[in-house]
């Protein structure tokens, strides 16, 4: 971390505000140019073209949810089978013990199940929530982040953070403002 | 198709002009925070808690004295908890229809539905999973009849049974309905977590959120699974109320033996839910002024909705008369004229008015635009979907094979006051709901303002 003269120790990084979603990806597009990686954006509801403009895809929730719904189907085919073979066979209507088309139904809603609660689960758990306190809480404008207003946040763990060009930088991007981010 | 786009005729629009993010986050939030309520929130509320009141006491009775206080008895032994069941699992379809099927068949209109139909939904679904529950008798000991847990008999479920089919779909309709609802709340709880002054409002929601705040890895993540959950949901939906009706088709009384029923219990559902949340939406928008968010074109869609499904079941009770007879085998023969002309006559003639004629209404473009006729059809549909259950469950059992085991089956004050108290419980959870939770999804109509679409030119 190259800090200027008179940064304060441990800034957390620095924060752009933006009026439109336009702007937002327009300055999120030249930051990722510019060369910084450690780059996030805040908005009130999902914009695609701000996580492909930070460079941003996790395609690691797909392979949970498969998980997930692999890991209810055997345990709904494992239980039934398990069930009506070994632990408690029982003659029904003369049908024999595998009677595997009855067990669909419960082996299909275990899967669902599963493959939903992975869903969920994997989806707190990889955007490491639940977080009641971060950093970018600590700017007092951030509470329109749920609102109407759009934020640029460059981290300063960021290789080429540099306080005074960085915030020279985001400037000149037409942010409405730029705010330092205390840790 | 349920929302055309045609040059001839402009439809109302989705969300009235002049709405803004602030606009739409402070008029949705305003209803939960600021703290004051409409009169008529207040009698909706003081009823349901005093039905609520009833339906506890109707149910201690129960368990005091067992089943034999309801109007069951041989060979009627699915009476109303069964009826009341059905028709509240089917209320509680639309929902996620709503809100999984017509996202993925991209109907922007489902926007400013989806949050309170959810809810409606899980309410619908607890309503329902009262019933089989006490229809036990003695539901303390359900847990080892229905789930599969090492007890101390050694003894399993049948997994063969349809009734323990019913008890995964319920539940697993229940959880997935509740994961759903609660992941499309987590961004709109940070709203109301940065809005509130007050400092326990404040962490309440906040607690809610978990930290949520608008990260753009977050919000990839997020809509990778909500598309995820909304395909996963789209088959569990359909087969949740296939696997209600095998409760009955996989059995051999006349009536009930028919391939028809997955995909006519699944139309009636839709039916029934859509029905459900007109009732709904027409009231709460006129409360809470929401005219510009629930706009006509949304009734107009969902009436649209009600008229194909009722068609759909109109189908299902004429291929239901056709193979009665069709069949040639005369007790399904007889079943069908019993329905028709038997003790319970004038039943399955209200239902053909309430469920087949009422919604042709429908077809008039003045009628669906109007949110009072289309109340009065939606109110019709309810009804009449309860008395098709009533007439499924109790013409096909009170005269089966052997005319010495035939009988009538009359419903008791235990009955109906069960049954209203699960009204009562259903509207007190959907009024506290609509008081603590924003009824309309905030960060979704966002989605929807104007000034969310992307200006092109200098990018691309």
């Amino acid at each position: 971390m190259a800090y200027g003269a008179d940064t304060p120790p441990g800034v957390y990084g620095l924060m752009a505000e933006f009026e439109t979603p336009t702007a937002l990806v327009e300055a999120a597009k030249k930051t990722y140019a510019a060369g910084y990686r450690k780059i996030d954006t805040f908005s009130p509801y999902p914009i695609e073209e701000a996580w492909e403009a930070i460079g941003h895809h996790d395609r690691r929730m797909s392979l949970v949810v498969l998980g997930g719904g692999l890991a209810g189907l055997l345990t709904g085919v494992g239980l039934q089978e398990w069930v009506h073979q070994l632990a408690y066979p029982i003659n029904v209507a003369g049908k024999p013990l595998n009677s595997w088309p009855q067990f669909v139904p419960v082996a299909f809603e275990l899967t669902i199940l599963f493959a939903a609660l992975a869903a969920v689960i994997g989806m707190v758990v990889l955007n490491g929530l639940p977080m009641p306190y971060h950093p970018v809480f600590n700017v007092p404008r951030f509470e329109h982040a749920s609102r109407d207003r759009f934020f640029l946040l460059v981290e300063a763990v960021d290789p080429q953070f540099d306080r005074r060009a960085t915030l020279d930088f985001l400037k000149e991007l037409n942010a409405a403002e730029v705010n330092e981010v205390e840790p | 198709m349920i929302d055309p786009k045609p040059a001839s005729y402009r439809p109302a629009p989705l969300i009235e002009p002049g709405h803004t993010f602030g606009t739409i986050t402070d008029k949705i939030s305003a209803v939960v925070l600021s703290g004051r309520q409409p009169l008529s929130w207040i009698i909706v509320v003081s009823i349901g808690f005093m039905l609520v009141g009833m339906l506890g006491m109707a149910v201690t009775y129960l368990l005091v004295k067992g089943t034999g206080i309801w109007g069951i008895n041989i060979p009627v032994g699915w009476g109303f908890a069964i009826i009341n069941f059905v028709w509240w699992i089917g209320i509680g379809h639309a929902g996620t229809l709503i809100s999984a099927i017509l996202l993925l068949l991209k109907q922007g209109w489902r926007t400013s539905i989806n949050r309170f139909a959810e809810g409606m939904t899980i309410f619908a679904v607890m309503c329902a999973g009262l019933f089989p529950l006490i229809h036990t008798g003695r539901p303390w000991l359900a847990a080892y009849w229905l789930f599969p847990y090492p007890n101390s008999m050694s003894i399993w479920p049948q997994f063969r049974s349809p009734l323990i089919w019913d008890v995964f779909a319920v539940s697993t309709y229940f959880t997935v309905s509740l994961l759903f609802w609660y992941v499309g709340l987590i961004p709109d709880m940070a709203t109301l977590r940065d809005k509130a002054r007050s400092v326990w409002v404040k962490r309440a929601y906040g607690f809610l959120a978990l930290g949520w705040r608008g990260s753009a890895r977050h919000w990839q993540r997020y809509e990778h699974i909500y598309l995820l959950l909304a395909g996963l949901s789209t088959p569990l939906v359909l087969s949740v109320h296939t696997v209600v009706s095998f409760d009955f088709a996989i059995g051999i009384v006349p009536g009930w033996h028919a391939t028809i029923f997955p995909p006519y219990f699944v139309a009636g559902a839709i039916y029934a839910g859509f029905a459900m949340v007109l009732t709904l939406a027409i009231p709460l928008r006129k409360i809470y002024g929401l005219e510009d968010f629930i706009t006509i074109r949304h009734l107009e869609n969902m009436g649209k909705v009600t008229l194909l499904t009722g068609m759909i079941v109109g189908y299902g009770y004429m291929s239901e008369a056709f193979f009665g007879f069709y069949s040639a085998n005369k007790y399904e023969g007889f079943m069908i004229l019993n329905r028709m002309f038997g003790p319970y006559w004038f039943i399955y003639w209200i239902l053909i008015f309430c469920n087949i004629i009422t919604p042709q209404w429908l077809w008039i473009r003045r009628v669906r635009t109007s949110p009072l006729g289309l109340f009065l059809v939606a109110m019709v549909v309810n009804v009449g979907m309860w008395l098709e259950r009533f007439v499924i469950v109790v013409t096909s059992l009170h005269r089966d094979f052997l005319p010495s085991s035939w009988g009538m089956y009359y419903p008791t004050i235990w009955d109906w006051m069960t049954f209203v108290g699960t009204i009562g419980m259903f509207l007190m959870l959907f009024f506290l709901f609509v008081r603590l939770l924003p009824m309309i999804s905030i960060f979704e109509m966002r989605t929807m303002a104007p000034e969310a679409r992307l200006q092109k030119g200098e990018s691309h």
